[in-house]
């Protein structure tokens, strides 16, 4: 059989950039609608206070001023209550009452918090009657880390008396009881900072009264479940709402999920019947979109003197923000789940408690927990290493799971109960493999090497990616008339090049060209359910379901084509070209004329993936600014399977240049009064093009998953998530001669040349 | 982060402009590449009635070079300066001073009267202009005059620039081929505005000692400030590496800077005195 050369597993140029590069994207702020209206928000200026009352009344006479709300005119219209943002993931009943509000009603919890809802003929004349919206707000303490949290002196809500949202606990063995040789205990804290994507958050609804429909554009992430939230918190049945997606400039995990702005805005065209838009400028993005990131632990390692680690224990705690959002308790989860990442740690009792504070509420940022955890345990695991007079390399490779010990049981979590397991690797080869690449033979001479004025430093570390979460993915398709085949499937596009990959599963299973295949994705008119993407979901359960789809289309040309040649189906098979032969008979698909041959299917999945990799970083540090240089950095990700090496590479490159921002530069400071001062991208600063020019980084298929027929991994957070470890461990070793750990993010200039600073009078005296 | 309302003129003479903006009574502002007033504009810490734009003024462009020094135009952009050869011969520190301004879009369109009347403390050119003696010269109702650098900048974001005035070009003294500089900037990312900077450049005798020292500093006090303690220590003295390790000691000492979200006032000190030393190591013609 003639077959075509298999396209997954190439460097498909990707199929979306044409059309990105030569303008003919159409983001959300490009889709105009006769008669549309815009909205500007009216945002609290004060972190914690008592609403006493919002006076719309001079900006409702503004010009072009269509209409003002405020909660009362919201509570109005559903029997006295505002309707509220359920939480999407892991629901549990003790967090509903602080789910946050679609707009503030009796109380105001941060800085940014809506108040009030302008929409006028533009956006700026919307704005100009913002202004105008006046409100009194009876201030109270703003609560503005956990520890003020904690004391509670503040409380945020009546009901839960306490400022402790939540407190998880992930238990293995008996890690309280557990003794060994050598143990240390450290703090470490990561700051709050964000996954902000270049295109901020937006949408246009419109209300058509005739037929009391709702369609939202500018849907992502997770179309469907939004779907579900506004048609719940509009009273309108499934059916009469739906969520297109159109281009998207990232997401990170922020967008997409279901904010204030996407109740209100829609609201807002149900009320007035007319198109509203809103799109979010870059302080509101700053100040409103989920935050991520802020944790401080207090962890204690124990080890053998060999370096075997026994066990882990401690407690980490988690500035929360003002309410649980709809993924708001997904990184106090699983930083305390996946603390010890690709290791073999048999003990382990960490508590990870939420705590309420008057700051913008949080969500996911790519490698949501994985990234804190893996900053928290792999300096604690250079401490211990250097410690015990034991290369921080060895340290690593003693402690990895053994390819013999798969699937490997991680610890267990409770509210819900929730485990998982690592599917499938070789943890220590691609640690070699890595080291490899990176020439850490060859470098590893420089190893806190004073040259031309700055010390070089080195290190290594390991990491896993967790994917392929929510169970199900959805896809119908259809064998078009004129050959092309279409794929509509659940998962939505945020940028990863959703499209490429999924042709590219389909282009092989289907041994079609890529041009004859269409992917149609995320919009919820094109299927009755769906997921989305999210958790590194995208190849694996999407790229499934489309599998699923072929299988079945093909199932149906088989039973057309046999009734054709009156034969048994079973006898059928396919060439290239949707050719089908039985014996030496032959049929085309055009010869089953058109028969509207469609299916529609559903790829249900228990299991996550595991993705997992090293990563080596070779720095130079300026001890009189305090300025580091990356010199080198590599990144190597066992994706099981790699669809496309050229996008998977562009996910790692993008994503430890996110975390390098996370490490050096990203920053979201709320002084003592709960005001964001980093609310510019002068003052919130992100890493740019010039910043950091020297990361590589690969994707290898070694082990595959058990758990799909790809055998495919997620892995589009891998990138981000060894930064913090990798990169602070490698300072620490350029600076060891001073004995300098530094234990908290951002590592900024100032921040490092004031350790030095310290390191040399403690030298001196 | 939309533009509140604002009307908006062209004026074609350079005395329009100045008749517009003393009609407006302290109303309009003049704008000229836009890089600093529209970003304070959309988010409304600024609401001027009127925008005078000078992007008509042909009088207010223009590099010229002559027997007294350098001239630039008050709507000169920082590309011209760059694109220039004649500026790279007659005055190397204004532009290698000029490359560290911000990135290249804001380049193509920021312009050296803005910067100038906007005067940012951390912003190279007033330090290069206070630095090296430059002069201002400014047009109001009343007519033309001429502001020392050092007299020009009052503050943070104030200068001695009447509510009439406009900026028509800055005058830099001649820049003798033999002169030695160095420029030195610190900041988080590339382009970014500077935590601390310095200018340094001396002439020399015979013997090779100093003379005619001039130090300055951005980044560090409430405006570009030239240190006298630091100039004068250096005068007579020849640049070596324990010299320079002095001064820096001393420019520590002598600038104010204060705490703000990107840097406290100890690290600013700190970095001035490391970065007056790879100045002066730059003078030397070693690196930095």
């Amino acid at each position: 059989m003639k077959t075509r050369p298999q396209i997954v597993g190439t460097p498909l140029e990707r199929i979306e950039d044409h059309r990105l590069l030569t303008g003919k994207a159409r983001f959300v702020d490009d889709i105009h609608i006769e008669g549309m209206l815009h909205a500007a928000i009216v945002r609290s200026p004060v972190a914690h206070g008592l609403l006493k009352g919002v006076d719309t009344q001079v900006a409702r006479r503004m010009p072009g001023v269509h209409g003002v709300f405020s909660a009362e005119d919201i509570a109005r219209d559903f029997g006295g209550v505002v309707p509220r943002i359920a939480i999407r993931a892991i629901r549990i009943p003790e967090l509903e009452p602080i789910e946050q509000w679609a707009i503030a009603t009796k109380k105001v919890r941060y800085v940014g918090e809506p108040i009030a809802v302008v929409v006028a003929d533009s956006p700026a004349e919307a704005e100009d009657a913002a202004d105008q919206v006046t409100f009194e707000i009876e201030s109270l303490e703003p609560v503005t880390g956990w520890r003020q949290s904690a004391a509670g002196t503040s409380p945020l809500f009546d009901l839960p008396v306490t400022n402790r949202a939540i407190t998880y606990t992930a238990i293995k063995g008996n890690a309280r009881d557990c003794q060994g040789a050598y143990t240390r205990k450290e703090r470490f804290r990561v700051q709050r900072h964000s996954g902000f994507p270049m295109e901020t958050r937006g949408l246009l609804a419109v209300w058509e009264s005739n037929a009391q429909r709702m369609t939202v554009y500018g849907a992502a992430k997770v179309p469907f479940f939004a779907r579900r939230t506004l048609a719940a918190a509009m009273r309108l049945p499934l059916d009469a709402v739906d969520m297109i997606e159109v281009d998207v400039g990232g997401s990170f995990g922020m967008r997409g999920e279901f904010y204030p702005e996407d109740f209100l805005v829609p609201f807002a065209s149900k009320r007035l019947n007319r198109p509203v838009k809103w799109i979010e400028d870059r302080r509101e993005s700053l100040l409103g979109s989920n935050h991520s990131r802020e944790m401080e632990s207090e962890l204690e390692i124990v080890c053998e003197a060999n370096g075997r680690v026994l066990a882990l224990r401690g407690s980490v705690a988690v500035d929360a923000g003002a309410y649980v959002r709809a993924a708001g308790v997904i990184p106090g989860r699983f930083v305390a789940l996946m603390l010890s990442g690709p290791y073999d740690i048999p003990n382990i009792h960490v508590e990870s408690v939420l705590y309420l504070t008057n700051k913008a509420p949080v969500g996911t940022y790519r490698g949501p927990g994985l990234f804190e955890a893996d900053f928290f345990r792999e300096r604690l695991f250079d401490c211990a290493a250097r410690d015990l007079g034991i290369d921080p390399v060895q340290f690593r490779r003693v402690n990895l799971v053994e390819e013999s010990q798969m699937p490997y049981r991680l610890a267990t979590l409770d509210f819900p109960e929730e485990t998982d397991e690592l599917d499938s690797g070789n943890y220590r080869a691609t640690l070699d493999q890595c080291m490899r690449e990176f020439g850490w033979q060859e470098k590893i001479g420089l190893q806190g090497r004073l040259i031309d004025g700055k010390y070089n430093g080195l290190a290594v570390g390991c990491f896993i990616d967790g994917g392929a979460g929510g169970l199900k993915e959805h896809a119908r398709i259809e064998l078009e008339n004129d050959g092309q085949v279409t794929v509509y499937v659940g998962s939505a596009s945020v940028g990863q090049g959703l499209v490429t990959i999924l042709t590219q599963i389909a282009a092989d299973a289907l041994q079609l060209p890529v041009e004859r295949i269409r992917i149609l994705h995320g919009s919820t008119t094109y299927l009755k359910e769906g997921v989305g993407s999210g958790y590194s979901r995208s190849t694996v359960m999407g790229g499934s379901v489309v599998l699923l789809a072929v299988e079945e289309l093909k199932r149906r040309m088989r039973d057309a084509a046999a009734k054709k040649l009156g034969c048994s189906p079973d006898e059928i098979k396919f060439e290239r070209d949707l050719v089908m032969t039985a014996g030496e008979k032959k049929l085309g698909w055009e010869q089953l004329g058109s028969l509207g041959l469609a299916a529609e299917v559903e790829f249900v999945n228990h299991h996550h993936t595991f993705a997992y990799g090293a990563a080596a970083a070779h720095v130079a540090v300026d001890p009189r600014t305090g300025k580091v240089d990356l010199i080198d950095y590599f990144t190597l990700e066992d994706l099981g399977r790699v669809i496309n090496p050229l996008t998977a590479r562009g996910q790692a490159v993008g994503a430890a240049v996110q975390g390098l921002g996370g490490v050096f530069l990203e920053n979201l400071y709320y002084d003592a009064d709960g005001q964001l001062l980093s609310g510019t991208l002068a003052d919130y600063m992100m890493p740019t093009a010039t910043d950091f020019p020297s990361v590589r980084a690969e994707a290898i298929g070694l082990c595959p998953s058990p758990h799909n027929p790809l055998g495919a991994k997620g892995g589009g957070e891998g990138g981000v998530i060894p930064v913090g470890g990798v990169i602070v461990n490698a300072i620490a070793a350029a600076l060891v001669t001073m004995k300098i750990d530094p234990k908290e993010l951002p590592l900024t200039p100032e921040a490092l040349w004031s350790l030095i600073q310290s390191a040399d009078g403690r030298s001196s005296v | 982060m939309k533009l509140p309302k604002f009307d908006y003129v062209e004026p074609t003479t350079a005395l329009e402009a100045v008749t517009l903006l003393s009609q407006s009574r302290g109303l309009a502002k003049v704008i000229a590449g836009g890089q600093s007033l529209i970003p304070t504009m959309a988010l409304r810490l600024a609401q001027p009635a009127l925008l005078i734009d000078l992007r008509h003024l042909e009088s207010l462009r223009g590099i010229a070079v002559d027997e007294a020094g350098l001239r630039l135009g008050a709507m000169t952009r920082w590309r011209e300066i760059q694109d220039s050869a004649e500026v790279l011969d007659t005055h190397p520190l204004l532009v290698e001073a000029v490359r560290h301004i911000a990135h290249y879009q804001i380049r193509n369109r920021g312009t050296v009267g803005g910067s100038l009347a906007h005067a940012d403390p951390a912003a190279e050119l007033p330090c290069i202009a206070v630095t090296c003696g430059a002069s201002i010269r400014v047009l109001g109702i009343l007519g033309e005059r001429e502001i020392l650098a050092d007299e020009f900048f009052l503050g943070p974001l104030a200068t001695a620039l009447g509510d009439d005035e406009i900026i028509l070009e800055v005058r830099f003294p001649r820049w003798p081929s033999s002169r030695q500089w160095g420029f030195q900037e610190f900041s988080r990312r590339q382009g970014d505005f500077a935590l601390a900077g310095v200018a340094i450049f001396y002439d020399t005798d015979n013997s090779g000692r100093l003379e005619n020292a001039h130090v300055g500093v951005f980044g560090v006090g409430q405006c570009a400030t030239r240190l006298s303690g630091v100039e004068s220590a250096l005068n007579g003295r020849t640049n070596t590496i324990s010299v320079a390790a002095e001064v820096a000691r001393l420019a520590a000492a002598e600038v104010t800077p204060s705490d703000d979200l990107h840097a406290s006032a100890r690290y600013r000190r700190a970095l001035v005195a490391v970065l007056l030393e790879r100045a002066m190591a730059l003078a030397r013609g070693e690196r930095a």
